[in-house]
């Protein structure tokens, strides 16, 4: 378990998720499989993805500005803007300084960079940036989860992998509305789900995703967590846990000692599939919404690769008055616009085009 | 016709009035013109200071474009508006996350950044402020 000398707290939150939506039954169509039984198993209803003017700098945007909001803070005070990713605009060139220009952050005096670690770069931006605030190096640190994540035409994959982000202002604990008390991370080399370099849709073992990568990553990491803290399951009043699926969230729960009303509030993916990066922290998103002061949460990312950072969480007060600043989860949520296969691929540019009409 | 690569010089230039609606107000007469000017156009002083637009605003006029400029036919149909700010500013914007059928005068827009193009499989990536239908909330 490590924790900040200063205390360090979660001072604005923001989601982005595209308003474009498909329907599983829509992407089992395009590849004459039956739902039911192919995709059925999973519980993701609808999938959002992105628009055709949209990548991942333009959600981490959105869900950024959501954040600063939120947070009420000068824009030129963060000094920290690091965007948790694996589906980069550029393969060289950082997304963060696309976003430290386009907010107008920190007068430039920023530091900023990408992180991957498969679904848990956001998470392992977030602890970099406790790092800073916590020692005192900075007072406010900009942490981004965002992917428009990609599934190979016709795999399994292709009926989670989403788009959408989420975004946290980092701070000391005086300006939050929760504290971040405690983090422990577990990681080892897994080999349950890559994409080497110059591919476009990444490989994974179907064997190895379950119980050797994202159950035990989680678990461990949980329950090292709790150990050192002295807590367990009943002294939290939610748990929120890496979603790639709508199923692994609440079996995971179930290892661990935590009923399913205490994950629901945080279970967003049967709605919008998986955000990869984006994953843990757009459901923490969904939690802070709602959640009151005085209350505890239970965070745990999942990557690939593999690892998971598990986060103990305490509301502080302030933060139903932060609630009403920007948009809920809940809205984006429900404000969808349905497409069908053929546009999907255009919108995810599956389509080899001609020469150059402006696509990726 | 316009080149097919985006001139990166001028992207690069040009990212305050692209990114965060930059725009240049006359401190003679009040004016404000975006993108910024050198000189007013209406009084033709040259004091000019750096303001910034608000994101808000509604749409005045549109127009639905089918056959697009080279590079740009990806993104087809393009919807240009007016968009008048809520400082009374008017701009030219494309719209965005909206069907051509539902655009109506008068409706509410903000802006959001969003690519424009993208120059081939090696060139840079364009992205500018554009502008969608205010989205619903809930219980606010
Ligand atoms: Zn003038």
């Amino acid at each position: 378990m490590v924790r900040p000398d200063r205390g360090v707290g979660i001072v604005g939150w923001g989601v982005y998720i595209p308003v474009h939506r498909i329907r599983a039954e829509e992407l089992a169509r395009a590849w004459g499989r039956d739902w039911k039984r192919f995709a059925a198993g999973v519980f993701v209803e609808e999938k959002s993805l992105p628009g055709l003017d949209e990548d991942t700098f333009t959600i981490a945007y959105e869900a950024a500005k959501n954040a600063l909001r939120r947070a009420r803070i000068d824009p030129k005070s963060v000094r920290a803007v690091y965007v948790g990713t694996e589906s980069k605009p550029y393969a060289v060139k950082p997304t963060s300084t696309m976003l430290i220009e386009a907010l107008d952050l920190g007068e430039r005096s920023t530091t900023g960079a990408d992180f991957e670690f498969a679904c848990k770069a956001g998470t392992e931006a977030l602890e970099a940036t406790i790092g800073l605030v916590g020692s005192g190096m900075i007072d406010y640190g900009l942490v981004i989860g965002a992917d428009t994540a990609q599934g190979a035409p016709g795999d399994p994959l292709e009926y989670t992998a989403a788009s959408g982000g989420a975004a946290l202002v980092i701070g000391p604990v005086e300006n939050s509305i929760a504290e971040i008390v405690a983090s422990h991370s577990f990681v080892t080399d897994t080999p349950d789900f890559w994409r080497r370099k110059l591919v476009k849709y990444p490989a994974h073992t179907k064997a190895f995703t379950g119980v050797p990568a994202y159950f035990r990553h989680i678990t461990t990491a949980a329950r090292a967590l709790m150990d050192e803290l002295g807590t367990n399951p009943g002294d939290y009043d939610y748990a929120v846990f890496h979603q790639p699926n709508g199923k692994f969230p609440l079996r995971v729960g179930k290892m661990l000692g935590f009923p399913k009303e205490k994950i629901l509030p945080g279970l967003i993916t049967p709605k919008i599939g998986n955000t990869y990066s984006g994953s843990s922290l757009v459901g923490l998103s969904a939690v802070l919404d709602v959640a009151k002061p005085g209350q505890k949460i239970l965070v745990a990312s999942f990557g690939s690769g593999a690892g998971s950072d598990a986060f103990h969480i305490e509301v502080l007060d302030g933060i139903e008055e932060a609630q009403a600043l920007a948009p809920r989860v809940s809205d984006y949520v429900n404000w969808k616009r349905y497409v069908d296969y053929a546009i999907y691929a255009r919108n995810r540019r599956m389509y080899k085009m001609p020469n150059d009409m402006g696509a990726y | 016709m316009w080149s097919v690569k985006a001139s990166v010089p001028s992207l690069w230039r040009e990212a305050p009035s692209r990114y965060r609606l930059e725009a240049t107000e006359c401190v003679e007469c009040g004016a404000r013109h975006y993108p910024p000017r050198e000189i007013c156009p209406r009084c033709g002083s040259k004091n000019l200071r750096r303001v910034r637009l608000p994101e808000s605003g509604k749409v005045i006029s549109f127009t639905h474009v089918r056959a697009p400029l080279r590079g740009f036919e990806y993104y087809t149909p393009l919807t240009l508006a007016i968009i008048e700010l809520d400082d009374g500013t008017r701009i030219l914007g494309q719209l965005t996350d909206v069907d051509p059928e539902d655009v109506v005068e008068g409706m509410r827009v903000s802006a959001v950044i969003r690519i424009v193009r993208v120059s081939g499989e090696t060139g840079v990536v364009s992205y500018a402020l554009k502008f969608r239908p205010e989205m619903p909330t809930g219980d606010r």
